[in-house]
């Protein structure tokens, strides 16, 4: 049947089964406008294309399947950039679908032109331009098939304004093959059987899981390696909810802001499994000094990742999954008696805390809102102390609930990544926790939220402060807070009146007592809610190990 | 230490800035890239030659097998290739050094392919020792203008790379 590219274009997404697409309408895409005017896809319409992008993002997370956004030429794709990167660093599949000018304007500087293409280079998995309405069925194919393999990104493509209206017999593969694109997913057996008797020989055994695992969806795997072998586990930020932070080998997030009994047992371990994870800066501090008696098992699909930043003794290259699959089977359990002991003499003597008395703490928010929602709430975050207090203080007990853009820290990713998150999952109870600063970053999105009657929850910890980098300035730059306050307590937006003004439900929260009733209420409340907390203003996120030292130097966490 | 990366990819649009961006974003260094068709016109070799520790080498390779468009990546091996490279050199000659300098450019074997009153145009072809030599004796004339193609390099192991990414002969 002979279709236009915009009709191909919708025949492929239905095809690829797409529920929804994130974005916003142009000049450069009105054909595939007008094909969506009654085609059988949810279309929702943000407020500005970067919240298309980071709401493509949180469908994507919270769903495992490929989030789908689309954007005019110029500005409309470049809008969409810092969505596309957050995903690409994070490893989540979507498909970003730019219009471009025509394609004989192509390098003219025409109206609306933007050399996306080039500009999305190297935040992309891969990208394409459309330059033959005939090529077009087959590089949809591809873009799928590559966003969601392998380890998963974002693929953008680009379809100029005239191949959108070109004809050509429309004939969807159905199957892709691409020669440069092969990706690992059966371990290596004789690595496997290497690990599995390392593990067995260890005598202090972690295992330290990423977001490979959730996009793995390792989970049970990682549940059944951890309990068997009664092996300790740590996460990052990404890999939260992969394993039950309420399960007494969980040691929760590791890091900068980890806490102090992953940090140690991670320093002092003999055997650190990594799943699906990259051995960040952010994870391994002061990389010389990171981990010095562990032999290192690094599971991860991405050769690239093996030995970039540490030098790893067992390198299995291959789906999380399938991987540990076969570890368990071959794993004998280790001695962990003694270790696990130490561990929870750790855990005893540096707990997370916090000063416990009248002043509304935001830790305490994290808590009574972990309580209310029973750990089973999709919690989305914004960057800074909002999201390190939630890493800290809510206990995730399953994968895909934890939303935070870990790689890239982009700010103003948390609600419209929550819109994605509700859309795909519409009975779940969906919160945002933000920062004054960050919820201002996509505030706008609070018209699609409302428009689609999404009930989602927003907590502002308000602190009047840039809190994080405030928080460095008081320690690492005396104390000279420059530019870090955003507005004068009595001079900030009236986050109640905002909220009501978009047609939303707005509270404000000044008393540590008022905290659970609010939550309730607005747990209770069949309408986007924003909770604007006025918090202790100088609260700081401990422990922190600065930049640079080793992980076991913490400041706040009781160790030396 | 240098090293010669051959690189097969899609003959298509835009790997090249791939190729490049990818160096430069990752800080990785190119001394010379030289990028033609193979015998297969969908797709191109390119010989890139790098500098770089034995972990920033292996991280090249990894990161540039991840795009895509790459089909092969191979690091030849110290012995195990045959490279070239073009060279095009103008120095500047007088009547009284003119006889000197056919003299120096002979002994190496490059040829003259173009003279001037007071320059000659020189090329060469082959490897890096023959290139630094040429370039040394020609030095002591005055250098106008040095155009070089970067290193091409060939297997000669017989394990080489065809354009479909397999070896010439199963090991």
């Amino acid at each position: 049947m002979k279709m236009n590219g915009a009709q191909i274009l919708i025949e492929c997404l239905k095809r690829e089964k797409v529920e929804m697409i994130f974005g916003y309408p142009g000049g450069a895409v009105l054909p595939i406008f007008d094909k969506l005017y009654d085609a059988p896809i949810k279309f929702i319409l943000v407020r500005h294309e970067q919240g298309a992008a980071h709401a493509a993002d949180g469908y994507a997370r919270a769903t495992g399947k490929v989030g789908v956004c689309l954007a005019t030429s110029g500005p409309g794709a470049t809008n969409l950039v810092t969505g596309i990167a957050t995903a690409y660093m994070d490893s989540i599949p979507m498909v970003a679908i730019t219009g471009q000018v025509k394609t004989h304007l192509i390098g003219n500087d025409a109206f609306q032109e933007a050399d996306i293409t080039g500009i999305t280079r190297p935040v992309t998995k891969h990208n394409y331009l459309v330059e033959d309405v005939k090529d077009l069925a087959l590089i949809i194919k591809e873009a799928f098939h590559i966003a969601s393999t392998g380890r998963p990104g974002p693929v953008l493509i680009d379809l100029p304004s005239d191949v959108q209206l070109q004809e050509t017999e429309f004939e969807y593969p159905d199957k892709v093959s691409i020669r440069g694109y092969n990706p690992t997913y059966t371990g290596h057996p004789g690595q496997i059987k290497r690990a599995a008797k390392a593990i067995s020989d260890s005598k202090k055994p972690i295992l330290y899981v990423g977001g490979g695992a959730v996009a793995s969806d390792a989970s049970e795997e990682v549940r059944a390696l951890a309990i068997n072998n009664e092996i300790p586990v740590t996460m990052t930020l990404l890999g939260l909810g992969a394993f039950p932070g309420t399960h007494e080998l969980s040691l929760g997030m590791l890091g900068m802001h980890g806490t102090p009994y992953a940090n140690h047992a991670i320093m002092d371990s003999d055997l650190i499994v990594a799943i699906g994870a990259r051995f960040d800066d952010r994870v391994t501090g002061k990389i010389d000094a990171f981990a010095p008696h562990a032999k290192i098992v690094h599971i991860d699909i991405d050769p690239a990742s093996v030995s970039k930043n540490v030098d790893v003794d067992i390198p299995i290259v291959g789906d999380a999954k399938k991987i540990l699959k076969e570890l368990c089977a071959q794993a004998k359990k280790p001695d962990t008696k003694a270790w696990l002991a130490k561990i929870a003499e750790w855990k005893k003597a540096y707990p997370l805390k916090y000063k416990d008395d009248n002043a509304l703490r935001p830790q305490y928010i994290l808590e009574q809102i972990y309580e209310a929602t029973k750990g089973e709430a999709i919690i989305c975050t914004e960057v800074g102390q909002n999201q390190m207090w939630v890493a800290q203080f809510y206990n995730f007990t399953r994968p895909r609930t934890m939303l935070s853009s870990g790689g890239l820290g982009t700010m103003g990713y948390g609600f419209p990544a929550a819109i994605g998150a509700q859309l795909g999952n519409p009975g779940a109870l969906v919160f945002d926790i933000a920062g004054d600063g960050s919820i201002q970053m996509n505030i706008q999105e609070l018209a699609t939220a409302v428009a689609n009657k999404l009930p989602i929850k927003i907590a502002i910890l308000n602190n009047y402060y840039l809190g994080m980098v405030r928080q460095w300035q008081e320690l690492f730059y005396n104390h000279r807070y420059s530019y870090t306050c955003l507005n004068a307590p009595g001079a900030e937006p009236d986050f109640v009146k905002l909220a009501e003004a978009y047609g939303a439900v707005g509270m404000r929260i000044t008393d540590k007592k008022e905290v659970r009733a609010a939550i309730d209420k607005a747990i209770a409340t069949d309408n986007t809610v924003i909770m604007d907390f006025r918090i202790e203003r100088e609260e700081n996120v401990f422990p922190i190990v600065p930049a640079g030292e080793a992980m076991n130097k913490m400041i706040g966490g009781g160790l030396a | 230490m240098r090293h010669i990366i051959s690189i097969l990819v899609e003959n298509k649009f835009g790997v090249l800035a791939r190729i490049s961006g990818l160096f430069s974003a990752r800080g990785f260094n190119i001394s010379s890239l030289a990028v033609g068709e193979t015998e297969d016109p969908k797709v191109s070799r390119m010989t890139i030659v790098v500098q770089g520790d034995d972990k920033t080498l292996e991280q090249i390779k990894k990161q540039s097998n991840k795009l895509i468009d790459v089909i092969k990546v191979v690091d030849y091996k110290e012995g195990d290739f045959l490279d070239r490279e073009l060279i095009l050199v103008k120095i500047s000659v007088a009547p009284k050094t003119r006889k000197e300098a056919i003299e120096a450019i002979e002994s190496v074997g490059a040829r003259i392919e173009s003279a001037g009153d007071k320059s000659l145009c020189v090329e060469a072809t082959g490897d890096q020792t023959k290139i630094k030599t040429l370039l040394e004796l020609l030095k002591p004339f005055g250098i106008l203008e040095v155009v070089r193609t970067g290193r091409i390099a060939m297997d000669i192991t017989g394990r080489g790379l065809k354009s479909d990414g397999k070896p010439e002969v199963n090991e």
